[in-house]
């Protein structure tokens, strides 16, 4: 027995001394908690820890959640901010109790990936065809739809196997918003959000989900993000924009879309940038946003929010690239940072 | 012998205080006042689960009512919500897992249990009891890159030219649907089975072999008539300790099953299950009443798990019964 209460002392001690270092730094240290979007956390991640590296006792948290959870954590006041891949609804933002500003961070996109037996061109893909593929009126891969874009490539009269996300995800946001957009079927009957009642097709868990049913499935077509298929090697097609012109998706590509649009930008940042102007855009890009209350009570931590929104957009925009996401335009990057005044 | 266990556990809070007190200091009443403690709380964790899943699923309830149950769209665009085509996915695939994994596991612990030389019995029990810890992502992993292409390329086409007059085995192989998810929840159950029945088989008394092999009986007459039909009712409860496994099981299901809510004939087709739904569509809902719809498919599963574990009861119940009318 009294073996056992020694060691039992010596334990407590040895806690004692192994947490008294922090406890002293604990004093300083401020924590800031934010939750949502899967998307964009490989960036975020970077970005806490180069800021803490700069900014030694800020502490910031970010738990990658999902944009649904992440807006009612917001919502709920548990979370110092928020993180989203679709801007809030204008109910979304009469629930929650102070007024919540958006902050665009980086960019992504999806794109259309497919595997097709004895093609191995990249295919084009008109608006047209891809609604027609998902809502299933389009069943044959030699739909005139397809070949009448892809001279010289003979894909085979096979049915097309339609795979989609599963999981409620950013990336079926940006696929719905576009479809939604080029075609009035899809508006009306399947609409836009990050889970949809899909007419057709397989569920695949996340991006490697979608992948690997691409991969083991012949005559299938998918979408993932650009970020996944670029660091997986995966073909995908190009897209027409609405000037007309077929676009490959790459980090250029998805930074025009944004630049198009930038100055019809609305002052709450809401907007979505699927199927914008402009030759160079591709057309199913989108903003991932950081949803920041205007009303911050904790002193220490409405600077901090401020401080580091301003480094995200100046200093932190060059981390973007190396991992795949695209940049703001200046021209947004300006506009933001205007906005960092509102948060009082 | 229930009755006779009863009988001696004593008058608990009741009866004369110095008893009490004695009992007390003895440490009968403390084991019995903490074990009742424990006991309770299994209660009270039940009953707090459906008053959360009831509460919050409030919304879901007061729009759709009972039709819940038997609308077959899933649409959270348009807000239009019903638990049927996941009810069906949940309830085909455990049904497809039950029936490979029965026969399978029953016959493994039959092996074990009566004809197996003790050192290989206890060697391929503790690799048993291995697979039953392995995490169902890897399970599921095992089905996509093996199980998947094996049925899309060879296992479904089979089945189609074979049993293609069956409704069960037409349509489109794509490898990912209800047969798929059927046969990894399959693999994932036998455990379960093969190890709770062992340990019933092994529990039979030694005299009932010995007296029907002295009647006669050929040593499989034995296991098959007399040591299998005794241990009826702990055979039962392991086939049904592994069908609520394959009920709740999320992530391996979800990784194979297809994930479209549909209701088809075919075992080929792509469908989805309750949990699956649930942890897809769970982190990414933003609408209150898609959140009310979830938490509801939640309790409906609750709900599909008591009705078919009180059934359970009811079967070993009959089946005890059954057993002593025989003797």
């Amino acid at each position: 027995m009294q073996r056992m209460t020694t060691l039992a002392c010596l334990v407590v001690a040895v806690c004692l001394a192994l947490t008294s270092p922090m406890g002293a730094l604990g004093d300083e240290t401020i924590l800031v908690n934010g939750a949502g979007a899967t998307f964009p956390y490989p960036i975020y991640s970077k970005w806490f820890d180069e800021y803490h590296k700069a900014h030694s006792r800020v502490q910031i948290n970010y738990q990658s959640v999902g944009s649904g959870a992440g807006i009612r954590q917001l919502i709920s006041g548990t979370v110092d901010f928020g993180a989203t891949d679709g801007p809030m609804s204008d109910e979304q933002l009469a629930q929650a109790k102070t007024k919540v500003l958006h902050f665009p961070t980086v960019l992504g996109a999806a794109v259309p990936t497919y595997n097709i037996p004895g093609v191995s061109a990249q295919l084009n893909f008109t608006p047209e065809a891809l609604a027609g593929i998902f809502l299933g009126t389009i069943t044959k891969w030699n739909d005139p739809a397809i070949t009448g874009t892809n001279p010289g490539v003979k894909p085979p009269a096979n049915e097309i196997v339609v795979v989609h996300r599963s999981d409620g995800s950013g990336t079926t946001y940006i696929w719905t918003d576009y479809l939604s957009k080029v075609s009035d079927a899809w508006k009306n009957k399947v609409g836009k959000g990050t889970s949809v009642n899909w007419p057709v097709g397989l569920g695949g868990k996340g991006n490697e989900g979608v992948a690997g049913l691409v991969k083991q499935t012949p005559n299938s077509i998918g979408y993932v993000e650009l970020i996944y298929a670029i660091q997986n090697n995966l073909p995908y097609g190009r897209v027409r924009n609405s000037s007309g012109a077929f676009v490959k998706a790459d980090l250029a590509s998805v930074s025009a879309a944004a630049a198009s649009v930038a100055k019809s930008m609305p002052d709450d940042f809401r907007v979505s940038i699927t199927n914008p102007p402009g030759k160079a855009a591709y057309p199913i890009s989108s903003f991932t946003w950081l949803l920041v209350p205007a009303n911050v009570q904790d002193a220490s931590k409405k600077a901090i929010l401020k401080e580091f929104l301003h480094w995200m957009l100046t200093e932190g925009q060059k981390y973007a690239e190396p991992l795949a996401y695209g940049r703001l335009p200046h021209e947004v990057v300006d506009k933001e940072l205007k906005a960092i005044a509102q948060i009082q | 012998m229930a009755s006779a266990s009863r009988a001696i556990r004593g008058p608990g809070l009741s009866g004369d205080p110095r008893a009490f007190l004695r009992r007390l200091q003895s440490g009968d009443e403390i084991a019995h006042l903490t074990t009742l403690l424990f006991g309770a709380s299994v209660l009270f964790i039940t009953g707090l689960l459906v008053y959360e899943l009831w509460v919050n699923s409030a919304l879901a309830r007061h729009k759709f009512g009972w039709a819940f149950l038997w609308t077959r769209v899933w649409d959270p665009i348009f807000e239009n919500f019903g638990a049927l085509p996941f009810l069906y996915g949940t309830l085909i695939t455990s049904a497809v897992a039950l029936i490979i994994a029965v026969p399978l596991g029953l016959g493994a612990a039959i092996f074990l249990a009566e004809l197996a030389p003790p050192w290989l019995s206890d060697s391929l029990t503790f690799v048993i009891d291995l697979l039953a810890a392995v995490p169902s992502v890897i399970y599921g992993l095992l089905a996509i890159f093996t199980i998947v292409p094996l049925l899309r390329e060879y296992g479904e086409p089979f089945l189609r030219r074979t049993l293609g007059f069956l409704p069960l085995f037409q349509g489109p192989a794509f490898g990912v649907g209800f047969l798929a998810a059927g046969l990894v929840l399959s693999i994932m159950i036998v455990p379960f089975i093969i190890s709770v029945s062992r340990e019933v088989l092994l529990a039979v008394p030694t005299d009932q072999r010995e007296a029907a092999l002295a009647l006669g009986a050929t040593r499989w007459e034995a296991t098959w008539k007399v040591v299998v039909p005794f241990a009826r009712a702990g055979i039962l409860a392991s086939i049904f300790l592994a069908l609520a496994r394959a009920l709740g099981e999320t992530m391996a299901v979800t990784m194979v099953i297809g994930n479209n809510p549909q209701i088809s004939a075919s075992l080929f087709a792509p469908g989805y299950s309750i949990a699956a739904v649930i942890a897809n569509e769970f982190t990414e809902a933003t609408g209150d009443l898609y959140l009310h719809a979830l938490i509801e498919l939640g309790l409906v599963l609750f709900l599909l798990t008591f009705v078919l574990n009180g059934l359970a009861r009811l079967l070993i119940l009959l089946t005890a019964e059954r057993g002593a009318a025989l003797e």
